[in-house]
């Protein structure tokens, strides 16, 4: 393969009428691209698979996805076949026009899906960091059936979110659900689990906690192993206390662990879609849709596709994300 | 599990008393891991109620699913009514084994398509220097950010015009764009971790970049394939949007097959208990053969990103 390609561009730069375009920067800097790919032909064959699935499959829809933003695509004028009748796509383009609905607010469902995802993603977040820690610290520490309570805490990573989000719906149940079979034996009043938009948003983000612990427990127990045993020793040498110690060794050992964790927890769970699609069914008014499943929903939900509505909510969630993660990860890096 | 729960027996059992009648003087008198009784207590209680909450869903879900079809309405009905007429039903008389079979070609090809690509791809982010590897890092971190909702109808025309609509390839390969840049982060990380002199001591011998990678660090690194093959295993097996979209009904996978069962108006939970059972195997033996190395294999990774 190398052999190949290298004579393939071998004559470029020693071809005279070729790239000389007066500069003759081209006629040096073709030498140097046949010296990088000498160089460097191996990694790129590494990573080409990935670039080529990634490119293909998300680059360019992405950028298809920023052009039809751009459009008033819908369900009538997209291009379909319908039998043997192929129908082109009679969809117009229309400028920002669909960014200036949504973020002016004119779509009515912008800021109230907005408010509720960035609740959703900070509540999410702290909880499932803040438990997945206290059990990390728990678990970080020799004991009996410690093999026994990390399966059994690592467990609903195991099954796959529909099931989980599936059990919970089953428990959840108000009239026959076990929930409310625990509380009415020990004298409480039943609940309607899902009932109401308060009760709905906090059964999301149960079992969005249930199904995320298991991740940030794992990664903070790795992190917790790697910080050295001397510096706890040292602390405990120097008569700190275990709060002291927990505050001065194992939480600034845990910043790099914390820090990926958070940031791709957040990615995540910003964009998480099966657990509020499927825990609510259709018994919700969409009060509990975040960006995600709101946008969803304008594309493959009840009445008329809005594919163009759709992919401009998708290109105002990925801005969101890209601007966050940068300003996260400028924020981070001076501290390290 | 109840033979556990009554017995969290502290370790050191004569520290706890002496430990609460001399305060301060006996703490220090234990040794480091050591601890007294209450505490030994407070923290098996702790973990026991964590793991109760943890484990709880999955078992009543296993519990309903062996009695008879109405049992989740009269749970107290499956103790005296055990069997397995909902696995009966699931396996034999519905479309479920169909799915499994979609689910498990796709979940099957996507590990081994994933675990490859992303090692290639993480060996060479993490061993080589070459142009293009920032931004490449950078593209791995920004699909995470992807959401559905702007890749779905575009990825959707896509796959009408390249004949992969309700085909597995085509289902292979996007759920290979949601968990092929996570595995190559994580593995990159994986990587650095192995001295670069075995690498050193590879191509003295002779071996090509490639076979050094092949033949000497793949089997160095089983830990981090073991949590990315986990990884990408689930991704595929859980994941229900695209699959919503993009496979028709002889070819939907379980995920969404599921739903079936669980219909607005009439939901079946006995069948629907017993699948989610049958779904839940697979994942948790493939879970358990990777579960000793996920702790090294995920910190390994990320954490450097």
């Amino acid at each position: 393969m190398s052999t190949a390609t290298v004579d393939e561009s071998a004559p470029h730069p020693a071809d005279p009428g070729r790239g000389r375009t007066g500069s003759g920067v081209p006629a040096r800097v073709l030498p140097a691209l046949r010296r990088a790919w000498d160089r460097h032909w191996y990694a790129w064959a590494m990573v080409a698979p990935v670039v080529i699935v990634l490119g293909v499959l998300v680059l360019y829809p992405l950028g298809y996805g920023a052009y039809l933003s751009l459009t008033d695509a819908d369900e009538r004028n997209v291009a379909q076949n319908i039998g043997p009748i192929h129908i082109p796509a009679s969809y117009r383009f229309v400028g920002a026009h669909n960014y200036w609905q949504v973020l002016s607010g004119q779509d009515g469902a912008f800021y109230p899906r907005l408010e509720w995802t960035v609740l959703w993603t900070v509540a999410c977040v702290a909880v499932t960091y803040s438990v997945g820690l206290a059990m990390a610290v728990l678990l970080n520490r020799p004991m009996r059936f410690r093999l026994f309570y990390r399966i059994a805490l690592v467990l609903p990573w195991a099954v796959p979110a529909f099931v989980g989000v599936f059990a919970w719906r089953l428990m959840f149940n108000s009239q026959y659900g076990v929930l409310n079979r625990l509380i009415t034996a020990v004298g409480l009043p039943a609940q309607d689990w899902l009932g109401t938009p308060g009760a709905q948003k906090a059964a999301v983000i149960l079992v969005n906690v249930w199904c995320g612990v298991p991740f940030m427990m794992v990664a903070l127990l790795g992190g917790l192993q790697a910080i050295p045993g001397e510096l706890h020793e040292a602390a405990e040498m120097d008569g700190a206390t275990p709060w002291q110690r927990f505050r001065a060794v194992t939480v600034p050992g845990l910043r790099p662990v914390t820090t990926t964790v958070v940031l791709l927890s957040t990615l995540w769970t910003f964009n998480m879609f099966p657990i509020i699609y499927l825990l609510l069914g259709n018994n919700t008014t969409g009060d509990t849709d975040i960006l995600v499943t709101h946008a969803y929903e304008l594309a493959f939900g009840g009445g008329a596709a809005d594919y163009a509505g759709s992919a401009t909510y998708g290109i105002v969630i990925l801005m969101i994300l890209v601007a966050f993660s940068t300003f996260y990860r400028r924020r981070i890096r001076p501290q390290d | 599990m109840t033979a556990t729960t009554t017995s969290p027996t502290p370790s050191p059992a004569r520290s706890g008393p002496l430990a609460r009648r001399r305060g301060e003087r006996a703490v220090r008198a234990r040794g480091r891991g050591q601890r007294g009784t209450a505490a030994s207590i407070g923290l098996h209680a702790a973990l026991l109620t964590a793991s109760a909450v943890a484990v709880f869903p999955v078992l009543w879900i296993l519990f309903i699913s062996l009695g008879p079809s109405s049992a989740w309405q009269q749970p107290h009905e499956v103790m005296h009514h055990l069997g397995l007429g909902n696995y009966r039903y699931v396996l034999l008389h519905s479309h479920f084994p169909r799915w499994l079979f979609n689910s498990v070609v796709v979940a099957a090809a996507t590990t081994v398509l994933g675990v490859l690509t992303a090692a290639s791809a993480g060996y060479a982010v993490s061993r080589m220097r070459f142009p293009g590897q920032r931004p490449l890092m950078w593209l791995f971190l920004v699909t995470q950010m992807f959401p559905v909702a702007v890749l779905i109808v575009p990825l959707y025309n896509l796959m009408v015009r390249l004949g992969l609509l309700d085909t597995y390839v085509g289902l292979v390969l996007v759920y290979c764009t949601i968990s092929v840049p996570f595995c190559a982060w994580m593995l990159k990380g994986y990587f650095d971790t192995i001295p670069r002199e075995i690498d050193e001591a590879g191509r003295v011998d002779g071996l090509s970049p490639f076979g050094t990678f092949w033949r000497l660090v793949m089997p160095l690194a089983k830990p981090g394939l073991a949590v990315t093959a986990f990884y990408s295993f689930l991704t595929a097996w859980g994941e229900v949007a695209y699959s919503n979209q993009f496979m028709r009904d002889p070819h939907i996978t379980v995920a969404v097959g599921i739903r079936t069962f669980a219909a607005d108006e009439r939901a079946d939970w006995g069948s629907l208990t017993a699948a989610s059972v049958v779904i839940a195997i697979p994942a948790a033996i493939v879970f358990i053969l990777v579960q000793k190395h996920l702790v090294t294999g995920l910190t390994a990774g990320g954490t450097k990103g």
